[in-house]
């Protein structure tokens, strides 16, 4: 077990834009089919984080690496295609098209048909649109949006549009899942529906979690293990339990006690 | 079983369309149709393949370029060089103008494609500008007084052209290439953070769009007798973008229909080109008044006549469009 490398490794990170330091030394890593929270007040850096993870800012200090390859300057579809896949905190639905074309396009990097065969129609087109098509249909069913396949996803309500980019993350077949703020404006109900869902298919997809969220219940709830962030460095990790009592955190969250 | 419905729906229209075009052809060899409307119709023709190469690069991968007359100047002058200079038979001129413009668009394409919005619309205006002033000063094409073409485009050639364009057009739109493109048009990030290759995705919808621009190019140039650069300045570009945002941005038999209805407008209005211009910016206004989204939106015809809940078939559509 010791000589497992861990699924994820950040060592030392952060991005600096300008004179400002967005996330800096930051350690981090994740274990194989660990559930862990990033937590941190407005602003602390979270966002960013997830943005160095996935490819779309280059961390100007520390590295990154992914089962022990590096991650440092590839481009971020190639960091999927490595196994990162995410979801976002202000939804970015393809919201013109179907439910399904969603979910389609996830499955775009694992097509085996070329352009030429798509534009002359050859039967390897028909079989690769075939089966990524009953491939996505399952997949929906899953997340019980087989009802809505051919509904445009910008016509779906709140809660659906969160699930439906959840499954567009998995059908990218990642290893590791970040999802940034999955609960936001949900209501309790809803909360309660999206914490079974992550437990679901954490289980199904035997997939390692990292999440960004402020719904304190949710976080404690569902999380095995904790970050905190604030002004873009860690102040502190460890177990739920920790980090509720963990002086620093209350700190960051509320303000330093008036003496 | 769906493919099947949409195999039959396919060959239909290409039946449709060859009854068509051998109907026209008997039509122009008859003497029924005298020149003016077969050059108008040869017009129309040029455009839709203008305009739905176009609809690939703006209406699905959502690249806003504004400088589609540089790549039909480059197969118009390519073309022209093969027949003219190089003594060549006209269907490997056209073959000819389309790889000529297609190897612009990567040239042009993978620097520019890095750029977004009003950006890249700068970057390819100015490229197309660039075609223009640079066939202009190049004296082995003429310069400024143009370079005559013998006339070689005949009816099955431009009609063959229309049919590739919007066959193969309309296969890898309707394909998970053509998602692809979709992805990015609807949002980029989120497209990278798929998995999908940004990059090559826009620069092929570039090549694509470019290959079928050239051939447009050849055809324009051996119908008109003479190719000058004033022909391909950014008022050509923006004709063509006109057709595809009237059209409806991604809606490909949308294109094909503004490119019929406005190139008839301008053909009748040809005698008073300042006319013409006011005409289009009026019909610009009109539209972005009672119909921003265009004349069919995002959506191909075939799901205005079945209203079907797979709407997406209506790729085929744009060959039965053609015909009509």
């Amino acid at each position: 077990m010791a000589a497992n490398t861990p699924l994820l490794k950040v060592d030392h990170a952060g991005i600096q834009f300008g004179g400002l330091k967005a996330v800096s030394d930051v350690n981090l890593e994740l274990q194989k089919g660990e559930l862990v929270g990033l937590i941190g007040p407005n602003g602390a850096g979270k966002t960013t984080f997830f943005n160095l993870l996935t490819g779309v800012y280059v961390p100007t200090e520390g590295s990154i690496s992914l089962e022990g390859d590096k991650l440092r300057g590839l481009a971020p579809h190639k960091i999927t295609k490595k196994g990162i896949s995410r979801t976002f905190q202000n939804i970015r639905l393809f919201s013109d098209l179907t439910v399904l074309d969603n979910v389609k396009i996830a499955y775009h990097s694992l097509a085996k048909h070329s352009i030429f065969s798509s534009i002359f129609r050859l039967p390897s087109h028909f079989s690769g649109e075939r089966e990524m098509e009953e491939k996505a249909i399952e997949f929906l069913k899953i997340f019980k949006l087989d009802d809505v396949l051919y509904e445009q996803a910008r016509n779906l309500p709140y809660g659906q549009q969160r699930r439906l980019e959840i499954a567009r993350a998995l059908a990218a077949s990642p290893k590791l899942l970040l999802l940034d703020e999955p609960a936001a404006g949900m209501n309790p109900q809803e909360t309660e529906e999206l914490m079974n869902l992550i437990g679901l298919i954490r289980e199904q997809f035997n997939l390692t979690i990292l999440l960004i969220e402020h719904d304190m219940n949710l976080v404690m709830g569902v999380c095995e293990r904790i970050y905190v962030l604030d002004h873009g460095q860690l102040i502190a990790q460890g177990t739920p339990e920790q980090i509720r009592n963990n002086p620093k955190v209350i700190e960051a969250y509320l303000g330093e006690e008036v003496s | 079983m769906k493919s099947g419905k949409h195999l039959k729906g396919f060959w239909l229209s290409i039946v449709l369309a060859v009854i068509f075009s051998v109907v026209v052809q008997f039509l122009i060899s008859g003497g029924t149709l005298n020149p003016f409307y077969v050059n108008t119709l040869f017009s129309i023709c040029i455009n839709i393949i203008l305009a739905v190469s176009l609809h690939l690069i703006i209406g699905i991968t959502g690249q806003f370029s504004i400088g589609h007359a540089g790549f039909l100047a480059i197969g118009a002058y390519a073309s022209a060089i093969m027949t003219m200079k190089l003594g060549l038979p006209f269907p490997a001129a056209i073959l000819a103008a389309g790889i000529a413009a297609a190897a612009a668009g990567v040239i042009i394409g993978i620097p520019t494609l890095r750029l977004r919005g009003d950006y890249l619309a700068i970057a390819t205006l100015g490229f197309g500008e660039i075609m223009r002033i640079v066939f202009l000063n190049i004296e082995y094409v003429g310069g400024a007084s143009g370079m005559t073409v013998s006339h070689l485009t005949t009816w099955p050639w431009v009609i063959t052209c229309v049919l590739i364009t919007i066959i193969v057009i309309a296969n890898f739109t309707n394909s998970t290439h053509g998602r692809a493109c979709l992805s990015i048009r609807e949002n980029e990030i989120a497209a990278d953070a798929m998995g999908i290759n940004t990059t090559y995705y826009k620069v092929m919808a570039f090549i694509i769009g470019a290959f079928f621009a050239g051939v447009a190019g050849a055809l324009h140039a051996h119908n008109f007798y003479i190719i000058q650069p004033p022909n391909f300045g950014f008022l050509k570009s923006f004709d063509i973008l006109i057709f595809v945002v009237i059209g409806g941005l991604g809606s490909m038999s949308g294109s094909v229909i503004a490119a019929i209805l406005l190139t008839i407008i301008s053909t009748f209005l040809s005698n008073y080109p300042e006319v013409r211009m006011i005409i289009y910016s009026l019909v610009l206004v009109v539209m972005m008044l009672f119909r921003p989204q265009g004349l069919l939106g995002t959506k191909e015809i075939t799901a205005f006549l079945k209203m079907g809940k797979s709407a997406k078939g209506g790729s085929k559509d744009g060959g039965k469009h053609t015909v009509a």
